[in-house]
């Protein structure tokens, strides 16, 4: 299905849709305040926009380094080519471990991977622990903002979910008792598990160590309590020094939430005693997008999320409408790299005007690589119409003649013809368009005519 | 051939110019790290408070269950020895030391070095981290230089006790850790 037409859908209850755009724009405001506070906040986004290029130009020895490093501590490091052999290396992990019940803390790379099913095909229950995510997984949705993942839904939703699925009061919608129920759900959750999978946010070549963040301090509750951590990490999101946190670190909550910086910032160098930390490396597709120049700065994503609150097509048609494990504009720049057909329309789905480019604080040119996928996908897939209605076009306008005619023509058709036959399908500008008033006559006619009138 | 030399064999392949690595300057911000650290805290809706403040505060909630690891304060531990992290569910007060803070954003770094076991600072209901007043950094940027020894196993940055939004974007303070942060400057 088009992103256009997945948006009808969200955007059929007006009053929500309107809360969406309204509460992510408050978001984005956010990001604006925290940032104005950084005095050297370009120079932290050139930067980190340079260490991120440093790091796409030399990635097969960073990736060595950091195998050694973290090998040397104690990581007992895997290699996945693709999303299967990654979901087939945490089962084997499960297995070894005799565990049917896992906690995993947020991971964008495991969605994008659909681990969640495939483990629950073999028998093994996912317990999603990130308030956001166990909400959504409760829905059996996807997340629908990659770090806002409930943003979709009311609390009117939640208390009805968490009224049927933890049975909380019917009707009470207070967000701390909401909250409160969840954590006591999770808690014994937490205490039972024996190994807890979560997302790697960095990882450094220099130490072998990789870094953690949440608010919620799910993620940590998940490993501590398990005997064995399963990390799952792109390959793209290594950085070369240790050091080099300051910097991404400064920029990604400000960047994501308008804070100064996470509540938990976990860094995990090795394991505690008697207890095991497996990474696994991710290529999936990043390798084939490393390969394609216009498209490879992509990589440089560190998943703040504030294209989409920027965006007034995200915040205008919900996370859904992209149909993507990364929605927005950035995911419009990532899917169409794994699936040209079926991603075909999300880079369609933007104004062009910029404002994600902006807010990146790694500096990818997202708008600009929108433009390029068009291209792309334009030359991939032509559609005859617009092909041919442009070369009319085109004739029409290199013949002063023609011009005057169809004018004279259109402003009679367009006035007197019904809807049904202007908005027809061969009409492919028509689709969510509206032709303006005609005038009454030409600006020609109306110039001749006044100069006349002066003389 | 495995999945790991076939991935880096196509990134190899690609013959990728390899570009500059930057330097990072050292960012020099003219603060006042003590009162910008406070107020970071309280932005992420931890406390500061005095020790006097927190023995009153301990006293008078009547906490049962209390773990003491810091070397700064002096106070009883409720439990003798713990085993496993397991056993600190109904955990109410833990203690610890914070090497030093972050001015920008109330960051305080903490190592295994001051815990025995990791979940400590998450699974106890109330956390309560001393910091000496003169072990305040500006930035990240000082903090990463400050720690560039470290040989720990695990390191932490926390900055406020543990929350959420995901309800409607209602601030919530206490999700999966600990419900409150308390900070003792000393």
């Amino acid at each position: 299905m088009s992103h256009s037409k997945a948006s009808t859908d969200f955007l059929r209850n007006t009053e929500h849709a309107k809360w969406h755009d309204e509460t992510l724009w408050m978001i984005r405001e956010k990001r604006d305040l925290a940032s104005q506070k950084v005095p050297e906040w370009e120079n932290l986004r050139t930067l980190a926009s340079s260490i991120k290029e440093h790091v796409l130009s030399n990635l097969d020895q960073l990736l060595l380094e950091f195998e050694a490093n973290a090998t040397k501590n104690g990581i007992q490091v895997h290699w996945a080519k693709d999303a299967q052999e990654h979901n087939q290396i945490v089962l084997d992990i499960l297995k070894k471990q005799s565990c049917a019940q896992v906690v995993k803390s947020k991971s964008i790379l495991t969605e994008e991977c659909h681990l969640n099913p495939f483990l629950e095909k073999n028998g093994i229950e996912v317990i999603d622990t990130d308030l956001g995510e166990r909400i959504v997984q409760f829905l059996h949705q996807p997340p629908s903002h990659i770090v806002l993942p409930a943003i979709h839904l009311k609390k009117r939703d939640i208390s009805e979910l968490f009224h049927q699925k933890l049975q909380t009061e019917k009707g009470n919608e207070d967000p701390y008792y909401l909250t409160q129920a969840a954590r006591t759900h999770l808690r014994e959750k937490f205490l039972k598990a024996k190994v807890a999978i979560t997302g790697v946010n960095f990882g450094i070549a220099e130490t072998g160590e990789f870094v953690v963040c949440t608010n919620e301090g799910n993620a940590d509750m998940g490993v501590h309590l398990a005997d064995v951590h399963i990390a799952c990490m792109g390959i793209e999101k290594l950085i070369p020094r240790r050091n080099d946190l300051g910097v991404f670190l400064r920029l990604l909550a400000r960047s994501a939430t308008g804070q100064a910086i996470t509540n938990y910032t976990s860094h995990f160098r090795g394991p505690e005693k008697g207890k095991q930390i497996h990474l696994i490396l991710v290529d999936n597709g990043r390798t084939e997008q490393l390969g394609r120049e216009k498209f490879r700065n992509s990589l440089k994503c560190i998943r703040c999320g504030a294209c989409m609150n920027t965006c007034p097509i995200y915040r205008r048609s919900g996370g859904f409408s992209y149909q993507s494990t990364v929605p927005g504009p950035i995911g419009s720049i990532l899917s169409p790299g794994l699936d040209l057909k079926k991603y075909s329309s999300l880079p369609f789905a933007s104004t062009l005007c910029g404002s994600c480019t902006d807010v990146c604080p790694v500096k990818i040119n997202i708008h600009e690589q929108l433009y390029e996928w068009r291209q792309e996908i334009t030359k991939a897939n032509p559609n005859h119409a617009e092909i041919l209605s442009m070369k009319l076009a085109s004739g029409i306008f290199k013949s002063p003649l023609a011009y005057r005619i169809s004018g004279i023509l259109m402003r009679k058709l367009i006035k007197n013809l019904p809807d049904s036959l202007i908005y027809n399908p061969w009409n492919v500008w028509g689709k969510g368009r509206k032709l303006p008033e005609t005038p009454q006559e030409s600006f020609r006619n109306w110039y001749l005519n006044h100069r006349n009138n002066e003389q | 051939m495995s999945s790991r030399q076939e991935i880096l064999e196509k990134i190899q392949q690609l013959r990728l110019d390899q570009t500059e690595l930057p330097t990072i300057p050292e960012f020099k911000n003219p603060i006042n790290t003590e009162e910008e650290f406070k107020a970071s805290i309280e932005a992420n809706k931890g406390e500061v408070i005095s020790q006097e403040k927190l023995m009153s505060w301990i006293s008078e909630s009547g906490f049962q269950k209390i773990l003491n690891f810091s070397q700064l304060i002096n106070l009883n531990t409720t439990y003798a020895r713990i085993d496993d992290a397991h056993e600190l569910d109904q955990l109410q007060v833990a203690i610890i030391d914070g090497q030093f803070g972050v001015g920008e954003n109330g960051a305080i770094w903490i190592t295994n070095e001051q815990v025995p076991f990791r979940a400590i600072p998450f699974i106890t209901e109330h956390l309560v981290i001393v910091l000496p007043k003169n072990e305040i950094v500006p930035t990240m940027h000082q903090a990463y230089i400050k720690t560039s020894s470290q040989s720990y196993s695990f390191g932490l940055f926390i900055a406020g006790p543990s929350k959420t939004a995901d309800i409607e974007q209602s601030l919530v303070i206490g999700a999966h850790g600990a419900k409150s942060l308390r900070v003792v400057l000393v």
